[in-house]
């Protein structure tokens, strides 16, 4: 059957799945239920029970992905909603993007070792916290696998949608913009897009949040890993 | 709404103009995210002129990301092996992150509001 792989079929299978996820989502009032999730599980599944290959889902799905970079041009909303708050604590929002950016990069390359990764994953896991097109670049650039990278940047960034706001509680941060902040840093535009639905604000931190991390993994990635001794 | 999407795509296009000819470390996204702050806030552009679009774009965010994730099914094999050690070091990681940043945001915004207020204390005298 030739029509399964019709690029059309899947591209609406994408759109389909993605609604009925979310309707279901709602129903169940149950976080895990994450249409991201639910989305990607389904298609894979798809794809492998039909022996389909991932260039051939892309030949629809690419015309997705063309939104991905529009859509994080939008963040320019929020952040600019936000703008005069923001300018009045530059000094608090840099120190903690810097402490958590490190963090996370030191964190991430730490455990993975520790849990026994191969070199190439601990590479390919070393920019997960930042947006897919960022990480991308990073993880081919300190010799990870792009591909991976770009799976594991959007599962970081369902967990981080899913049990976010559970962790902010949990580490007693009080202020939307701490917490916003932390959101956008650790889960990249997913999360924020978890964040915006809190509220604005919330959104507008977790934006802000991404764009620091994301221009700070880029530029401090290659650095730390060669201080670190693991280029 | 031919006009927001103009608008968004142009800066995006600046954002690959401005990438390419600096040879940046940065994707082009986020240079256009920063012109279209810049351009609100300077009155280049008016918030009425692309909030249909960037509100539509923001809803679905995660949507986009699907075709990437789905990307996963190329990295199986890699996955079997070590999938404990990435799940584990990135969940780690995940709730590290959340923390660290929100704690060094509230104690730095907290001694900085402390010293202002001091500030202000002092100049009374």
């Amino acid at each position: 059957m030739e029509f399964l792989e019709n690029k059309y079929l899947l591209i609406s299978l994408t759109f389909l799945i993605y609604i009925g996820a979310q309707r279901l989502q709602k129903a169940c009032g149950l976080k895990l239920l994450n249409p991201i999730l639910i989305t990607m599980c389904v298609m894979i599944c798809y794809l492998l029970f039909f022996n389909i290959d991932y260039a051939t889902y892309q030949e629809g799905g690419r015309y997705i992905d063309f939104w991905l970079k529009p859509a994080i041009v939008a963040l320019g909303v929020p952040l600019y909603k936000q703008l005069s708050t923001i300018r009045r604590q530059m000094l608090p929002l840099l120190v903690a993007e810097i402490a958590g950016c490190v963090a996370g990069l030191f964190s991430v390359i730490i455990l993975a070792r520790l849990f026994g990764a191969s070199h190439e994953v601990v590479m390919s896991l070393a920019p997960k916290a930042v947006t897919t097109p960022i990480a991308i670049e990073v993880s081919s650039a300190i010799g990870g696998i792009p591909a991976l990278t770009a799976a594991v940047v959007v599962s970081t960034g369902v967990f981080g949608g899913i049990a976010g706001f559970q962790i902010i509680k949990l580490s007693r941060i009080r202020s939307s913009i701490a917490g916003g902040l932390s959101m956008g840093t650790a889960a990249h535009a997913i999360g924020t897009s978890a964040a915006m639905e809190q509220s604005e604000r919330f959104g507008a931190y977790s934006s802000l949040g991404l764009t620091i991390n994301g221009l700070l993994t880029a530029l401090l990635a290659p650095f730390l890993l060669e201080v670190m001794g693991m280029i | 709404m031919i006009l927001q999407f103009g608008i968004i795509l142009g800066l995006l296009a600046i954002g690959e103009l401005i990438v390419n000819a600096l040879s940046l470390p940065v994707p082009s996204s986020i240079i256009g995210m920063i012109l279209l702050t810049a351009s609100l806030q300077f009155g280049i552009i008016k918030l009425h002129q692309v909030e249909r679009l960037t509100s539509f774009l923001l809803k679905n965010l995660g949507f986009f990301f699907v075709p990437a994730g789905i990307g996963l099914i190329n990295s199986l094999d890699v996955l079997k092996g070590e999938l404990g050690a990435i799940v584990g070091a990135s969940v780690g990681s995940t709730i590290i992150i959340i923390a660290v940043t929100g704690w060094v945001y509230q104690l730095v915004r907290k001694a900085t509001s402390r010293r202002n207020k001091n500030d202000i204390n002092l100049s009374q005298e």
